[in-house]
C-alpha cells in the first residue's frame, strides 16, 4: 500500500465504459486503483436490457425463436441451437438426422466466426492491429454461406422447433468444403502472428489467472474453464444433436491465463474444422422436419436444456403451462456467468491489463443484459 | 406435470441426512429434481457440494406463480463434474419471504442472486451485496413477476432521468 499523501491520493476510482472501445459494448468497470494496481473491479451492467425473458412470456414458442439470436448476436446460431433442442425436449420430439448434422455444421461454423471475431478485438486491445484484417476476411466467407443458406449473416434463426426450414443449398457442400481446406492454413496464419510474438506473450502469460477451482467456484465454463486445465464440454459430457458421432478432441491447457485462453480458442478451430469436414461427407438423406404440428402445445412440464456455446454453458429453462406460449424462459448466460470472475481476475494485476483480461473472457453484452 | 419417481444412491443419501425436509424426488423427460423446504435449500446444496460432488451451481432462478399462497419457485441448477449429472433443486417460497443466500457456498451465486432480486423482488438474506443488477438501482418494480405488464416501465424514473414522458 503507496504511503498516505496529504491530498489522500493513495487509493483512485476510474471508470472505464460505458462508452470504450475494448469493453466490447456498453459494459461499465468501476475500477479502485492503488497506483497502477486494480484493488477492485465492479462491474455496472443492464446498458443492454431488452428483457428479453418477459418478451418470451407473451409470444408463442415459435415467435420467440428468432429473439434469442439477438443475445449473444455474433454466435446467433448457438442460441438457436439451444433454444430449439429446448422446446424440443419439452415436446418430447428430435430433430431428424439430415438435420441434426446440418445444425452441427452450422454451429461449427458459428463456433469459428464467434471465436475468430473475438481473436481480431481482442488482439486489436492489446495492440496487435493486422489479425483483426486477417480474420475479418475469413469470417466473411462463414457469413456468405450463411447469407446462402438462409438470407441472414448475422442474426440467422437458421433452425426451427423439430428440424430446419431450409434443406441444404444447391453447391453447400462444395462451398463449405473449399472453406475448410482454405481456412487450415489460415489458422496457422494467425498462430505466426501472434503465438510467439515476444510482446503477445509479454502481454498475456500470467494475466488475469483463474484457476480450476476459481472456475467452479465462479460458475465460469467454455474455453475460461479449459485454459485452467479442466476437460470439459458439453459436447463430450453430454452430447446432443449428434456429437458423439464425430471425432474431436476437447483443447486444454494448464496455466488458466489470458495466454493459453488464447491457445485453447485457436485449437477450438481447428477442432471446429474438423468436425464440420467430418459432418459435411455425411449428410444422411431423409426428411428436415420431424412431425410438429402447426400450434406448438408442449404439455405442461418443464426443462433445463443446455449447449455448448461458443462462451460456454449456454442453458435455457422453460417451464410449459400447456398453452401456447411458455410460462417462463429463463436464459443462463455463459458471458453474464463468466463476466462475474473478472473481479477475481483483475484483482491485483496492472490497470493496463484490464483490457486483456476482459478480452480473454469473450463476451457479449447483448447476452449479458439480455 | 407427469413425473415418474427418481430413486437412486443419491436419494438415498439425502433422504437419511434431510429426512421429511425434502418432500420430493421426482423427474421429468429424464431429468432430476427435488423439492425441498425453503430452510434446507442452502443446506442441502453444501452437503451435496461436499459429500457428492456436485461443485458447479449451473444457474439460480424463479418462477411467479401470483395465484399461489407461496407464490414462488426458486430453482437451483446443479452439476457434478465428477458424476456427469445435473439436478434441479425446487423450493416454493411465499412472498415476502427471505431465503437464505447460498453465495457462501458457491460465490457465483452473488450474480444470479441478484437478478432474481432485480427481476422478482425475492430478497436474499446475508448476501453481502444485494443491489439490483440489470436495471438502475432506484428503478421501482420487478419485471418478471406475471402482475406486471409487458408495456409496465418506471415511468417516474423516465421522466426524471431521461426528461421525457414516456419510454413507449
Amino acid at each position: 500500500m503507496a504511503e498516505r499523501t496529504y491530498l489522500g491520493a493513495d487509493e483512485l476510482i476510474l471508470n472505464m465504459g460505458p462508452q470504450h472501445p475494448s469493453t466490447h459494448g456498453v459494459l461499465r468497470v468501476v475500477l479502485k486503483l492503488d497506483g497502477e494496481r486494480i484493488l477492485r473491479a465492479d462491474c455496472v451492467i443492464g446498458y443492454l436490457h431488452r428483457g428479453i425473458e418477459k418478451i418470451a412470456e407473451y409470444r408463442t414458442y415459435q415467435m420467440f425463436a428468432p429473439y434469442v439470436d439477438r443475445m449473444d448476436y455474433v454466435a446467433a446460431v448457438s442460441n438457436g441451437l439451444g433454444y430449439c433442442l429446448a422446446v424440443e425436449k419439452l415436446l418430447g420430439i428430435e430433430a431428424p438426422p439430415r438435420a441434426q448434422v446440418v445444425r452441427v455444421i452450422m454451429t461449427e461454423l458459428n463456433r469459428i466466426a464467434s471465436h475468430l471475431l473475438w481473436l481480431g478485438t481482442h488482439a486489436l486491445d492489446i495492440g496487435a492491429v493486422t489479425p483483426l484484417f486477417y480474420v475479418m476476411r475469413e469470417r466473411e466467407e462463414i457469413l456468405n454461406i450463411f447469407e446462402a443458406y438462409c438470407g441472414a449473416r448475422l442474426t440467422t434463426h437458421a433452425f426451427r422447433i423439430g428440424g430446419l426450414q431450409y434443406d441444404v443449398y444447391e453447391g453447400m457442400e462444395q462451398q463449405v468444403k473449399r472453406f475448410c481446406k482454405m481456412f487450415r492454413p489460415k489458422i496457422d496464419e494467425y498462430e505466426e502472428l501472434l503465438t510467439e510474438n515476444r510482446i503477445w506473450k509479454d502481454r498475456t502469460i500470467g494475466v488475469g489467472v483463474l484457476t480450476a477451482e476459481d472456475c467452479k467456484a465462479y460458475g465460469v465454463t467454455g474455453p475460461l474453464l479449459r485454459a485452467a486445465g479442466v476437460k470439459w464440454d458439453i459436447r463430450k459430457a453430454q452430447p446432443y444433436s449428434g456429437y458423439d458421432r464425430y471425432e474431436f478432441e476437447i483443447p486444454t491447457r494448464p496455466n488458466g491465463d489470458t495466454y493459453d485462453r488464447y491457445l485453447v480458442r485457436i485449437q477450438e478451430m481447428r477442432q471446429s474444422v474438423r468436425i464440420i469436414e467430418q459432418a459435411i461427407e455425411d449428410i444422411p438423406e431423409g426428411p428436415i422436419m420431424a412431425k410438429v404440428g402447426k400450434v406448438i402445445k408442449p404439455p405442461p412440464g418443464e426443462v433445463y436444456v443446455s449447449i455448448e456455446a461458443p462462451k460456454g454453458e449456454l442453458g435455457y429453462y422453460i417451464v410449459s403451462d400447456g398453452s401456447t406460449q411458455p410460462y417462463r424462459v429463463r436464459v443462463r448466460p455463459p458471458s453474464f456467468v463468466n463476466l462475474q470472475a473478472l473481479d477475481k481476475m483483475a484483482r491485483g494485476g496492472l490497470v493496463a491489463d484490464i483490457v486483456a483480461i476482459i478480452g480473454s473472457i469473450d463476451i457479449v453484452l447483448g447476452e449479458v443484459d439480455r | 406435470m407427469q413425473t415418474e419417481p427418481w430413486e437412486d444412491d443419491l436419494t438415498e443419501l439425502l433422504r437419511r441426512h434431510f429426512g421429511n425436509r425434502i418432500l420430493e424426488f421426482a423427474s421429468y423427460r429424464g431429468q432430476k429434481f427435488l423439492i425441498a423446504q425453503p430452510e434446507a435449500v442452502v443446506p442441502i446444496i453444501e452437503f451435496l457440494k461436499l459429500e457428492a460432488q456436485f461443485d458447479y451451481l449451473v444457474d439460480i432462478t424463479a418462477v411467479d406463480y401470483p395465484q399461489r399462497s407461496e407464490r414462488f419457485d426458486l430453482v437451483y441448477i446443479l452439476y457434478s463434474f465428477a458424476r456427469n449429472e445435473r439436478i434441479r433443486i425446487k423450493t416454493r417460497i411465499p412472498e415476502g419471504y427471505k431465503p437464505e443466500s447460498a453465495v457462501r457456498v458457491h460465490p457465483t451465486a452473488n450474480w444470479l442472486e441478484r437478478e432474481v432480486y432485480d427481476m422478482f423482488g425475492i430478497e436474499f438474506a446475508n448476501h453481502p451485496d444485494l443491489r439490483r443488477i440489470l436495471l438502475p438501482e432506484d428503478w421501482q418494480g420487478h419485471p418478471l413477476r406475471k402482475d406486471t405488464d409487458i408495456l409496465a416501465m418506471d415511468n417516474e424514473w423516465v421522466r426524471r432521468h431521461l426528461g421525457i414522458e414516456s419510454g413507449q
